[in-house]
């Protein structure tokens, strides 16, 4: 399922158009994901305060938008332009990629949520797809 | 058997009592259609659904969009034996619309979304975990008769 034209153009349109509250859709994403889903708890034990809106889970929820921003700029070439980060979470952090899926449902709901009017089906499906492939990219190194 | 507690009954009971099912029904299922096309092959007689305007004005698609949400109405007031209350559903999509399962799950999330969007703030971490353990024990039951 590769990412067409449209699907790259729509993306960075509404990319530009959420990028103010990046950070906020972060921390708000992955404080869904450890509270709907507490098997992903198990990566961040290290962390004192795992409840939404605690200081850990706010900073490293804007990490993560941040590098998905940047991925919007490397739409092109995400395996090449993730390569990096793919090593990391291949040999250092190891996070089964299953929960790749499971926190880019939460940014999709927690953008569904902040752009009720701008989220729609047609976004949907090109946000997802692009979640998709850089998940994809991000496991590269795997195996 | 399913274990729910108070809070987790309650915000099913909450969100389901204030939903507009002929809204929230045809919202779900017509971007289910477009998000992910595949799912468009059980609705071949259902006419045009070749782009998202087209889909979400179907008719057909608003109608089984409802359909659909009444069907989840059950579950929410049988909480305690979801299994049995869809049985004959299963074997229904099992044996007669030939369904793969996996598609629920697709539907579920595309529902998950339009709910989230029309509570805004009001889906909190808490009321989403809730609402989707609700979905997930309505897939596996629906699931459950397939042999």
């Amino acid at each position: 399922m590769s990412l067409t034209a449209k699907d790259k153009s729509v993306v960075k349109a509404f990319w530009g158009k959420i990028s103010g509250k990046a950070d906020v859709v972060g921390a708000e994403a992955l404080g869904r994901m450890l509270t709907a889903y507490p098997q992903t708890k198990t990566y961040f034990s290290h962390w004192a305060d795992l409840s939404p809106g605690s200081a850990p889970v706010k900073k490293h929820g804007g990490v993560i938008m941040g590098a998905i921003g940047n991925a919007v700029g490397v739409i092109d070439d995400l395996v090449g332009g993730l390569s990096a980060l793919s090593d990391l979470h291949a040999f250092e952090l190891r996070v089964d990629p299953g929960n790749f899926k499971i926190l880019s449902h939460n940014i999709l709901v927690t953008l569904a949520i902040h752009f009720p009017a701008d989220f729609t089906p047609e976004v949907h499906i090109a946000v997802d797809k692009f979640l998709a492939a850089l998940s994809a990219a991000l496991a590269d190194k795997y195996r | 058997m399913v274990e729910w507690t108070d809070f987790e009954r309650a915000t099913i009971q909450s969100i389901f009592s204030k939903m507009d099912y002929d809204d929230v029904g045809p919202a779900a299922l017509s971007r289910c259609l477009v998000v992910y096309p595949w799912t468009q092959r059980y609705f071949g007689n259902f006419g045009n659904l070749y782009n998202a305007t087209v889909t979400a004005g179907n008719p057909m698609v608003a109608a089984h969009g409802k359909t659909v949400l009444r069907g989840l109405d059950r579950a929410v007031k049988n909480l305690d034996d979801i299994k049995a209350t869809y049985a004959e559903l299963s074997v229904l999509h099992s044996e007669k619309l030939h369904v793969d399962p996996d598609n629920f799950r697709l539907l579920a999330d595309c529902l998950t979304i339009v709910v989230a969007a029309r509570m805004g703030a009001d889906f909190t971490a808490d009321v989403q975990g809730a609402f989707q353990k609700f979905l997930a024990v309505v897939v596996s039951s629906l699931g459950r008769q397939y042999h």
